[in-house]
C-alpha cells in the first residue's frame, strides 16, 4: 500500500514538473522560410492571326516567351490562353444542353407529343441565339468575360485556338467575329501569374486555296499533262509498247477452257464499293470477260457484295452481251446480290464454287480477309484462278493460291491491255514516265538529304 | 444523249472532287459532305434492288428445284424473319401470341412466293396466303403484348432479333473467319515448297520470320535471329511494298483521270 502511494506521488510530481517545464519553454514560432514567389515576367510580342490553309474557325497565337521561362527566375510552368467571350455564351450553352436532352428524350419515346413541342421551341430559341451570337462578339469589352481556351507548356511560343465549324457544337467558333486574346504566364502556384497585353481584334476565316498542298497540286498537273500528251500521241498513231501481263493473257485461255469443259466462269468483284477505283477497273475487265463469254456462249456467275456494284455490273454485262451480238442470251440473274456481310458473302461464294465447280475463277477488285478463303476454296475446286487487287496485304495470299495474279497497278493497266485501244495505252505510258520521274526524284532527294540541301527537300514538303 | 449526260455529270463532279482537295473553304467542304450524303441515299435505294435480286435468285432455285434448293428456303426465312423481328417489340414480359403471329406471317410470305412461282395449284397457294395474312392481321390487332415499331429502334432490342443475331449469325461468321487459319497453313505449305532457287529463298526467309514470332524458339534463336527477321521485314519487304504502293497511287490517279475525261468508259458498259 505504501509503495503504491509513493509511486502515485512520484508520478504526480513528475507530471507537475513536466507541465511547469512546458509553461517555462518559450515557443518560438517557426520561421516562414518560403518567401512569397515573385510574379513572373509576362510574355511579349503577342500576335494572333487566322490559321492558314483551313476552313476557318481557328486562330493561331504566337508570342515571345517570358524571360522567366527556362531562364531568369525559371518560374514559368505553363501559359494559359484566354479569349474574351460574350456573356450570351452561357445562355447559348444552356439552351444547347436542354435541346440535346430533349432530342435524347424524343428518341426514347413521346406518347403525348409534349417533348416534340419543347424540342421545337428550344430549336427556335437556339437558332435565334446563334443568329445574334456573332454580333455579341462586337460588344467588347462590355457584356463579356475572359474564358480560358487552353494551356501551352513552358517553352512553347504558339497556340492554336481551334473551334468547331458546327453551329450546334459547344465549341463553335464563328468566323469573321472580333476575337481578343490574353496570355498568362503561370507559376507553380496557380495564383501567381502575369498577363500579357491584350491582342485584338482578330478574325478567323476559311481560305480558298491550300498553299500547303502546292507540291501535290503541281504533281497532279504534271501527271495530267503527261497523260493527255501520251493519249494525244497515241491517237495520232504512235506505236506504244506495253509489256505483256501474264494474268490478262490468261483470261482468253481460261474462257476457252471453260467453254471446252462446259462449266461456268465465276467473276468476283470483291468487297469494294462502286466508288473504289479498283472496283471501277474491275468493271472494265468484267465487260471484256463478259463479251468473250457471250461470244463463246459460256455461263457466267457474278455474285456481288454491294447493291450499287450489282446494278453497275448488270449494266456492264448487259452491254457486253449486246456488243457481242447476243442480247437474248443475257440473264439478269447472272449478276446477283448476295449479302453485305463479309463472311456470309464468302460462305455463299465458296458454296457456289463447290456446287458449280467453275472452270475459271476471276477475282478482281478490293479484297480483305476473305481473299485467301476464296482463293483456297477455288484451288480445292480445281479451277484456274486469276486475281488482281490493289490491297497490298492481300496480294501475297492471291500469289500463293492463284495461278495468275495482277499485282497492284496491273489491275488498272488490265483494262487498257485487254482493249488495246491506243487512248488507254497512252495513259499507261504516262504512268511509266511518272514512275521514272519518282525514281529520279527519290535518288536526287536521297543525295540532297545527305548533302544537307534542305531547299530541295523543302520543295516537296506537304503541309496540312 | 443517254450517254452524254452521265459523262458530263462524271466530269463535273470528278473535277469538283479534285479541286475540293485543294480548297479548304467551308463552302467547298459543305458541297463535299452533301455529295457524300448522296452515296448513302443511293445506297439505301440500291439495297432494295439487292434484296429483290436475292429474292429472285432464291425463288428461281425453288421454282426449278435446283441442286440444294432447300437452302433457299432458309435464306428467305432468315431474311423475312429478321425483318419481322426488327419491326416488332414486346410491351411487357408476356409473349402473348407473338410466336403464332411470326409463324403465320412467314407462312403467308411463303405462300405468296409459291403463288408467284408455281405453275399448278396456284389457287390453293393464293387461298392459303390470304388465310395466313388474315390470321396474322387478326393476331396483330387483338394481341396487346407486342406491337409494331416502324419509325423507332425498339425492334433492335427484341430478344428474338438479338438471339438470332448474337447466337446464330455471329458464331457462324466467326467460324468462317476461323477457317482462315487452316487455309493459311495449306497455302503456306504449297508456297514454301523448295522447287527452285527463288522458292528456296522464300522458304528460308519465311522460316526466319516465323521463328521470330514463335514463343518457344527465341531462347535458342537469340538476338541475331530477331535482328535478321526485323531486317527482312523492314528493309527488303518494306521496299518492295512501297514500290507497289507508289505504282498503285499512280494507277489510281491515272484511272481516275481517264474516267473524269471520259477515256475509260468500261464502268458504263461501254469499253
Amino acid at each position: 500500500m505504501k509503495l503504491k502511494t509513493v509511486i502515485f506521488i512520484c508520478l504526480l510530481l513528475l507530471a507537475t514538473i513536466s507541465v511547469s517545464a512546458q509553461e517555462g519553454t518559450e515557443v518560438v514560432p517557426e520561421a516562414d522560410t518560403t518567401e512569397q514567389m515573385p510574379p513572373p515576367a509576362p510574355i511579349s510580342m503577342l500576335t494572333a492571326t487566322d490559321t492558314d490553309n483551313d476552313n476557318g474557325h481557328s486562330v493561331t497565337l504566337t508570342w515571345e516567351a517570358s524571360p522567366d521561362d527556362g531562364q531568369g527566375a525559371g518560374t514559368v510552368m505553363f501559359y494559359e490562353i484566354f479569349r474574351w467571350v460574350p456573356l450570351m455564351r452561357d445562355t447559348v450553352e444552356q439552351v444547347r444542353s436542354e435541346l440535346a436532352n430533349a432530342e435524347q428524350e424524343l428518341d426514347i419515346g413521346d406518347p403525348t407529343g409534349e417533348i416534340k413541342e419543347r424540342r421545337n421551341r428550344l430549336r427556335d430559341e437556339y437558332a435565334g441565339l446563334l443568329s445574334r451570337y456573332s454580333d455579341a462578339y462586337g460588344q467588347y469589352p462590355n457584356n463579356g468575360i475572359w474564358k480560358s481556351v487552353g494551356v501551352s507548356p513552358s517553352g512553347d511560343t504558339n497556340f492554336v485556338d481551334k473551334g468547331s465549324k458546327k453551329r450546334e457544337a459547344f465549341d463553335y467558333l464563328p468566323d469573321y467575329c472580333d476575337f481578343y486574346y490574353q496570355v498568362f504566364a503561370v507559376t507553380s502556384d496557380d495564383e501567381i501569374r502575369t498577363g500579357s497585353e491584350i491582342f485584338g481584334p482578330v478574325h478567323s476565316y476559311g481560305q480558298l486555296f491550300n498553299t500547303g498542298r502546292i507540291p501535290i497540286f503541281a504533281a497532279v498537273l504534271f501527271f495530267c499533262f503527261m497523260t493527255i500528251y501520251f493519249v494525244q500521241k497515241a491517237k495520232k498513231g504512235a506505236d506504244l509498247y506495253v509489256r505483256p501481263l501474264a494474268g490478262i493473257e490468261a483470261v482468253d485461255d481460261a474462257i476457252g477452257r471453260a467453254t471446252e469443259m462446259g462449266k461456268p466462269i465465276l467473276y468476283v468483284l470483291g468487297l469494294g464499293t462502286a466508288s473504289d477505283v479498283a472496283t471501277i477497273a474491275s468493271f472494265t475487265i468484267l465487260g471484256r470477260v463478259a463479251k468473250k463469254v457471250a461470244e463463246y456462249q459460256t455461263a457466267l456467275i457474278v455474285p456481288t457484295y454491294d447493291p450499287i456494284v450489282m446494278t453497275v455490273a448488270q449494266e456492264v454485262v448487259k452491254s457486253a452481251y449486246i456488243d457481242a451480238g447476243r442480247p437474248d442470251d443475257f440473264k439478269e440473274d447472272t449478276v446477283h446480290f448476295v449479302t453485305q456481310s463479309q463472311f456470309a458473302y464468302v460462305a455463299a461464294v465458296n458454296g457456289t464454287m463447290l456446287r458449280e465447280l467453275p472452270a475459271t475463277n476471276v477475282y478482281m477488285g478490293k479484297f480483305f480477309a476473305e481473299s485467301l478463303l476464296l482463293a483456297e476454296t477455288g484451288a480445292v475446286a480445281g479451277s484456274i484462278q486469276i486475281a488482281g487487287t490493289d490491297e497490298i496485304a492481300q496480294i501475297p495470299f492471291f500469289i500463293v493460291a492463284c495461278d495468275y495474279t495482277l499485282i497492284g497497278e496491273e489491275l488498272y493497266a488490265a483494262s487498257a491491255y485487254l482493249g488495246r485501244e491506243p487512248v488507254l495505252l497512252g495513259s499507261l505510258k504516262a504512268q511509266d514516265w511518272a514512275k521514272a520521274a519518282i525514281v529520279i526524284l527519290g535518288i536526287t532527294g536521297l543525295i540532297a538529304a545527305n548533302l544537307g540541301w534542305t531547299y530541295f527537300t523543302d520543295l516537296f514538303q506537304v503541309m496540312n | 444523249m443517254k450517254r452524254q449526260i452521265p459523262f458530263a455529270l462524271v466530269f463535273i463532279f470528278g473535277a469538283f472532287m479534285i479541286f475540293q482537295y485543294f480548297i479548304p473553304h467551308e463552302t467547298s467542304e459543305w458541297v463535299y459532305e452533301f455529295l457524300l450524303d448522296w452515296i448513302i441515299i443511293i445506297g439505301i435505294f440500291a439495297l432494295a434492288l439487292g434484296i429483290w435480286s436475292l429474292l429472285r435468285v432464291s425463288m428461281d432455285k425453288i421454282k426449278n428445284k435446283k441442286e440444294n434448293y432447300v437452302y433457299s428456303y432458309l435464306i428467305l426465312f432468315g431474311l423475312f424473319g429478321e425483318i419481322i423481328f426488327g419491326f416488332t417489340a414486346f410491351n411487357g414480359e408476356s409473349w402473348g401470341f407473338y410466336i403464332p403471329f411470326v409463324v403465320c406471317a412467314l407462312l403467308a410470305i411463303g405462300m405468296v412466293i409459291h403463288t408467284m412461282i408455281s405453275t399448278g395449284k396456284r389457287t390453293t397457294f393464293a387461298g392459303l396466303s390470304v388465310l395466313f395474312i388474315l390470321l396474322s392481321v387478326l393476331i396483330s390487332i387483338f394481341d396487346n403484348s407486342w406491337s409494331f415499331h416502324f419509325s423507332s429502334a425498339e425492334g433492335v432490342q427484341n430478344p428474338m432479333f438479338r438471339s438470332f443475331f448474337d447466337h446464330i449469325l455471329i458464331p457462324v461468321l466467326s467460324t468462317m473467319f476461323a477457317l482462315l487459319a487452316f487455309f493459311i497453313a495449306s497455302a503456306a505449305y504449297r508456297a514454301f515448297r523448295a522447287r527452285n532457287l527463288l522458292a528456296t529463298l522464300l522458304l528460308v526467309a519465311a522460316l526466319i520470320v516465323m521463328m521470330r514470332f514463335n514463343p518457344w524458339v527465341p531462347v535458342i534463336y537469340g538476338d541475331y535471329g530477331a535482328k535478321l527477321s526485323n531486317w527482312l521485314m523492314n528493309v527488303p519487304n518494306l521496299a518492295a511494298q512501297r514500290a507497289i504502293v507508289i505504282g498503285i497511287g499512280l494507277g489510281i490517279v491515272a484511272t481516275a483521270l481517264k474516267i473524269i475525261l471520259g477515256i475509260e468508259r468500261g464502268y458504263m458498259g461501254k469499253g
